[in-house]
């Protein structure tokens, strides 16, 4: 069990925003955490991070109850946030210590990998979205993270940059059986990454459900299979009322 | 590492669109060189027919000529570049000591709240003397030699670098500093990593506003009491009536002035150039 959450509650000033969290999370398990805005998904997302400690209850991580943030994890923003005085090698190379040949031929696979040959030199001004979004996917993967932490990663993106790098996503997971915990609000997303979706709704944000998505990959986005569960999602989180 | 370094130029250059536009690049500066000098010249060029026919008298306004051969007779001695020479040590001294102690202090109040009780205050509240005021107290406790100008000097640089320096520390944006945390920097790696680079444009703007205001202090401090130095020559120009000596002082401050400005500038754009900035059209 890589990643195990106890009653995780968080309050700002008087209002809980997650109440009473418990969740288990396999290793090399994608599990999305859905919901509507405001249900919490976020919190639930940084104090398992560690960025925020403010909260009560337990996270533990490959076994080890820390508050703060862990060697295994790594997180990616909604936002690239990339230094923009760093050039994208030095961006991916941000967080690796040692040799610096051997960290600079680490950032080279990875750059290589994210499809970023021959962009090493430039500065983050001259990077598109997308490009950018694989830098901050770069910098996160070239410290090997045993989990992922991804908030919205792809929301910022237009809807076909935003296909190509949920599949870069999947190509990690079958090279690297990186665990991820995925914070998303769109449903196709979480139905096509996915292997467990736990809906989250209300304010405090509390689980609802979760889904076990159970369709081979690589999945049809269109398929009748992924517009099931979407319908029972739509109905879980019953947006009417 | 140096060889892949320009490796890395190789690929920004074959990337940079501008490299093939080149020639209209040229043409461009030069475009501008022209706008840019058109008025100036037509400008000398009324004054020196007006100075020719007598419309102005010349002991109150003399001719470009006659400016030039005072610059010229100056310069033939040798006397002039004794001047120069003064005035530039008394500006870099007091900017270096200026900006130096401007440092120390903006990095203590930009990361501590402690230091920021401490000292903000203080600073701030003697930020509001118009700092000429201090020019007679400086000369009665340090005499009328070097220091006193020096330190006249760096309390005009000092406070728009601290300012800005310290802006640009606590502005930092907090999502930069997240990142950060993800990669469990140390508060020092945090510092020369995230903050001290982020805060670099805004230090820039300090200094070259420190600049500015240092050649502006130099002149006060030569002008108050002086045997050397451009501003002396205004002080030698008034007593002797002889304008063009004043005019050749002034020319000279816009130029060595512009000169040391340019080259901050140089230095912003080769340490800023990643920034995203906005880029006017035609």
């Amino acid at each position: 069990m890589s990643l195990v959450l106890e009653n995780l509650s968080r309050r700002f000033k008087d209002t809980d925003a997650i109440r009473d969290i418990n969740l288990s999370v396999e290793d090399g398990e994608i599990v999305g955490l859905l919901g509507t805005s405001g249900c919490g998904k976020s919190t639930l997302l940084r104090a398992i991070s560690g960025l925020d400690q403010a909260y009560t209850g337990t996270v533990s991580i490959n076994d080890q109850v820390k508050k703060g943030v862990h060697d295994a994890t790594n997180f990616i923003f909604q936002e690239p946030r990339l230094l923009p005085w760093l050039t994208v090698e030095d961006n991916i190379m941000f967080g690796l210590k040692g040799k610096p040949k051997a960290s600079f031929d680490r950032a080279r696979r990875f750059i290589h990998y994210v499809g970023l040959s021959g962009k090493e030199a430039l500065y983050p001004k001259q990077l598109s979205g997308g490009m950018a979004q694989r830098v901050a996917i770069a910098r996160a993967l070239v410290m090997q993270p045993d989990i992922l932490l991804l908030d919205e990663p792809f929301s910022a993106l237009d809807a076909f940059t935003k296909m190509q790098l949920q599949d870069l996503l999947l190509e990690i997971w079958h090279k690297y059986q990186t665990t991820m915990v995925l914070v998303t609000h769109d449903i196709d997303e979480a139905l096509y990454l996915c292997d467990r979706i736990v809906v989250l709704r209300g304010q405090p944000g509390e689980i609802i459900k979760t889904i076990n998505v159970t369709e081979p990959r690589p999945r049809d986005r269109g398929s009748v299979e992924l517009a099931n569960y979407k319908a029972d999602i739509l109905d879980q989180l019953d947006l009417n009322q | 590492m140096a060889k892949t370094l320009s490796e890395n130029q190789a690929h920004i250059q074959a990337y940079t669109p501008t490299k093939l536009k080149s020639k209209p690049k040229f043409a461009h500066s030069s475009r501008k060189w022209l706008l840019g000098s058109l008025f100036p010249i037509v400008l000398i060029i009324i004054w020196e027919t007006v100075s020719q026919l007598g419309v102005v008298e010349s002991y109150q306004l003399p001719a470009p000529t006659v400016i030039v051969d005072e610059l010229i007779q100056l310069a033939s001695t040798g006397e002039l570049f004794e001047h120069i020479y003064i005035t530039l040590y008394r500006v870099f001294g007091g900017f270096i000591l200026g900006t130096i102690v401007a440092i120390v202090l903006a990095l203590g109040v930009g990361f501590s709240k402690t230091a920021e009780e401490l000292f903000d205050p203080m600073i701030q509240a003697l930020r509001s003397i118009p700092s000429l005021a201090w020019v007679p107290l400086f000369i009665l406790w340090m005499g009328i030699g070097e220091s006193s100008k020096i330190t006249m000097i760096a309390v005009g640089v000092f406070f728009p670098v601290y300012l800005n320096l310290v802006t640009g520390i606590v502005t930092v944006d907090r999502k930069l500093i997240e990142v950060g945390k993800i990669y469990q920097l140390s508060l020092f790696q945090q510092v020369y990593r995230i903050i001290l680079p982020a805060s670099l444009p805004s230090f820039l703007i300090g200094l070259r506003t420190g600049l500015g205001l240092g050649w502006m202090f130099v002149v006060a401090a030569e002008l108050m009491g002086a045997s050397q130095g451009l501003g002396y020559l205004l002080v030698v120009g008034q007593n002797t009536l002889s304008p063009e000596t004043i005019l050749v002082s002034i020319i000279l401050f816009a130029f060595i002035g512009k000169v040391s400005d340019w080259f901050l500038k140089l230095i912003e754009l080769r340490l800023l150039r990643w920034q995203d900035r906005f880029v006017r059209g035609n």
